[in-house]
């Protein structure tokens, strides 16, 4: 019965339906499912299985992004009981997430904060068009992990090197990852400018991310 | 007969503008400039001034819309009439703004700087299927806030054919046209003749940012043209089908009209855009899609029917070199946008969804345009009998290249490529060094430049026009401006 259930939970990601995954995750809080389980061992899944298609190129955004909202719908229905049974689901990280300044492209950024939030990190969006002191600003008080940067111009893409630049100023730069991204950004740029993490598309983002919570020894 | 393709039916068009206009009324535009939300209420639109959304009732923008002008006319610095924005008359120009060129010589995309810029309008001066210019690319090594102007600089410095351009901000909007006044003989004498058009782009869903109201307003009171860019992306920052796509791209147009009409009403506007879908796999926005030309036709039809001149962004294409996708996807859209009567169709010359800019693909795209407008001329009746008469004398042998008219109308019939085309024997062409496409294009444009000749400009208006340019340098930061 469990099991049908978690696997009926991930199809709902898959198929991208929001309302289903939503009726699942309430449904599993009535059978006395713990919400982590339903989280982990069903939902996940699915979030796993697009996510791995999508990388194939067996799937597209659409179908990616709608995953992500049927995930964010389940997560926030098992959350609040969370909180109301007094536990917590243990988040991977926290991430500050970003456009810079004088940018004001939302797409991609927006698409990987998606992506980083369903993988199991708290991120905090900040919008587009954020001055890097808002940036490294919020990073410092809510001692996040990662500063995740986004650009989609090549005349703004020269203001990452900024983050990273204020983040020494401050003698925050051990303590903080920077992951850059954008349609100009490329790997070169990201070792030009010392950043710590750069993916060409929002899927590798979440593994990024891990692999630089692994590197901070987390 | 000019060839047609009219790709939406006869009802769908009245569809697609009344559900614009149900759009501009509910969710209503999104105007971020207070002075365009007032001048809109004057005229009769609701504001809700917190929200910065104007609804704008059907017959407040059709009364708006009454005075846009159905044509006008470009002028060359020798003040001639060169591009007809109206009726199906079609032109072609370069793309504009990129920033990356394709290096000819290493085949990496760089940062492009001046000379590569002054290549560009070199290039679109000496062929004859380009009737204006464009402010092509953005030159790394120049100050930003001089980037716009100091493009439009380099095109009156080196060619006399009108261009295409637009300003990054409303300071230097007034200063372009002050630019281009000098030459025109002052600022009425521009009105009057004007020799650019300046693009203005909405964002996408139906806002009209502060600074996109602003140039809206700005160059209606100046008299300049406007040329509206508006750049529905379907499926992400409009409706994923097509034809919703053009309901917002008509929404965004007329609301920029309006507008732009009730800031000087009769002032010149353009019924433009660059639309994409998006490429579902990459997130990308290709330029060369068949989706994204038939958005193009469709808007350009819709604008048409309203009686509008029209402008659109094709003959580009997304692939990184000068290849086999570069050639289909700028050829196809090219002739998808002339068979549409779009009236300015700029994009040739781009890679990499409108980033690159390759000067030897601008001479190859050249040869696309050639072609293109031979097909616009039709199948033409040059003779009565069609045929018949031709044969006498004949005998049934293959002897017409004796025939006088033969002679006479070839060149009426035939469109005559550049040597980039090979249509020569296998022999020939193993004789000329086996070349491509590409490696055909480079031979002829260094045969281009050494042939170009700049223009002859009264030296006391380069003079001036230099004076002003330096010290918006020197404000910027620059000790001088570069050499050439």
């Amino acid at each position: 019965m469990t099991e049908q259930m978690y696997s009926a939970m991930a199809q709902s990601i898959i198929d991208g339906e929001s309302e289903e995954a939503e009726k699942l995750a309430k449904q599993s809080i009535e059978l006395g499912i713990d919400p982590l389980d339903a989280i982990n061992q069903g939902f996940v899944l699915g979030v796993d299985h697009v996510g791995n298609l999508f990388s194939r190129g067996d799937a597209y955004l659409p179908e990616l992004v709608m995953a992500g909202e049927a995930m964010k719908a389940a997560v926030n229905v098992l959350e609040t009981e969370m909180t109301k049974q007094g536990t917590e689901r243990k988040m991977l990280g926290s991430i500050v997430l970003g456009t810079i300044e004088g940018d004001i492209h939302d797409i991609g950024k927006t698409l990987v904060g998606t992506m980083l939030s369903v993988g199991g990190f708290k991120v905090f969006d900040l919008g587009v068009d954020v001055p890097i002191l808002t940036l490294v600003e919020k990073a410092r008080t809510e001692t996040a992990d990662i500063i995740a940067v986004s650009a989609l111009l090549t005349t703004t893409m020269v203001k990452q090197r900024d983050v990273i630049e204020a983040l020494d100023d401050i003698g925050l730069r051990s303590a903080i990852k920077v992951m850059v991204g954008g349609a100009p950004v490329t790997r070169d740029w990201a070792e030009e400018i010392g950043a710590d993490g750069y993916s060409e598309d929002a899927v590798g983002a979440v593994a990024v991310a891990k692999e630089l919570l692994v590197a901070k020894g987390l | 007969m000019q060839p047609q393709l009219r790709i939406l039916s006869s009802e769908l068009v009245p569809q697609i503008i009344d559900e614009a206009f149900q759009l501009l009324v509910n969710p209503g535009i999104k105007v971020q400039l207070k002075e365009a939300r007032t001048s809109l209420a004057d005229a009769g639109a609701r504001v809700e001034e917190e929200r910065e959304v104007v609804q704008i009732p059907e017959e407040v923008a059709r009364k708006a819309l009454e005075t846009v002008p159905h044509e006008f006319f470009l002028y060359n610095q020798d003040g001639e009439p060169s591009v007809h924005y109206g009726g199906d008359t079609v032109h072609f120009d370069p793309g504009s703004s990129g920033v990356n060129v394709l290096d000819a010589e290493t085949m990496q995309h760089r940062p492009a700087i001046t000379h590569d810029l002054i290549k560009v309008i070199k290039t679109a001066d000496s062929l004859w299927q380009y009737d204006a210019q464009s402010t092509a690319l953005v030159c790394s090594e120049i100050p930003k806030e001089i980037g716009d102007l100091y493009r439009l600089y380099l095109v009156l410095l080196f060619s006399k054919k009108p261009v295409i351009t637009g300003a990054f901000s409303t300071k230097n909007t007034s200063v372009m046209i002050d630019m281009l006044a000098i030459f025109a003989g002052g600022r009425d004498a521009l009105v009057q003749k004007p020799t650019a058009v300046f693009d203005v782009c909405p964002s996408p869903p139906l806002i009209w940012s502060q600074f996109g109201s602003q140039s809206l307003i700005d160059l209606a009171r100046a008299g300049i043209p406007a040329q509206i860019v508006s750049m529905p992306l379907a499926g992400v920052a409009a409706p994923v089908t097509l034809l919703g796509s053009v309901v917002q791209h008509t929404a965004e147009c007329i609301s920029g009209m309006t507008i732009h009409q009730l800031a000087k009403p009769g002032s010149p506007i353009v019924w433009g855009g660059a639309p994409a879908i998006m490429d579902m796999r990459h997130g990308t926005t290709p330029m060369g899609a068949v989706e994204t030309a038939m958005i193009d036709a469709a808007y350009a039809q819709v604008g048409k029917t309203f009686g509008f001149p029209t402008h659109s962004y094709m003959c580009a294409s997304d692939a990184k070199v000068v290849d086999y996708q570069a050639g289909m996807e700028s050829s196809t859209t090219a002739m998808i946008g002339a068979l549409a009567g779009i009236n300015m169709i700029s994009g040739a010359g781009m890679l990499d969804f409108l980033a690159c800019m390759s000067t030897e693909k601008l001479l190859i795209d050249a040869e696309a345009i050639g072609m293109a407008k031979r097909m616009l001329k039709g199948m033409q009746v040059h003779t009565d009998p069609l045929a018949a008469d031709m044969y006498e004398g004949i005998n049934f042998k293959g002897e017409f290249l004796k025939l006088r008219l033969t002679r006479q109308l070839f060149k009426e019939e035939q469109y005559l490529p550049s040597a980039v085309i090979d249509r020569g024997s296998i022999r020939t062409w193993q004789q000329m060094g086996a070349t491509d496409t590409f490696t055909r294009a480079k031979t002829q444009l260094q045969d281009l430049l050494n042939t170009y000749q700049p223009p002859d400009l009264p030296l006391e208006q380069v003079a001036e026009l230099q004076k002003l340019v330096s010290g918006l340098a020197k404000e910027a930061g620059m000790d001088q401006l570069p050499e050439f």
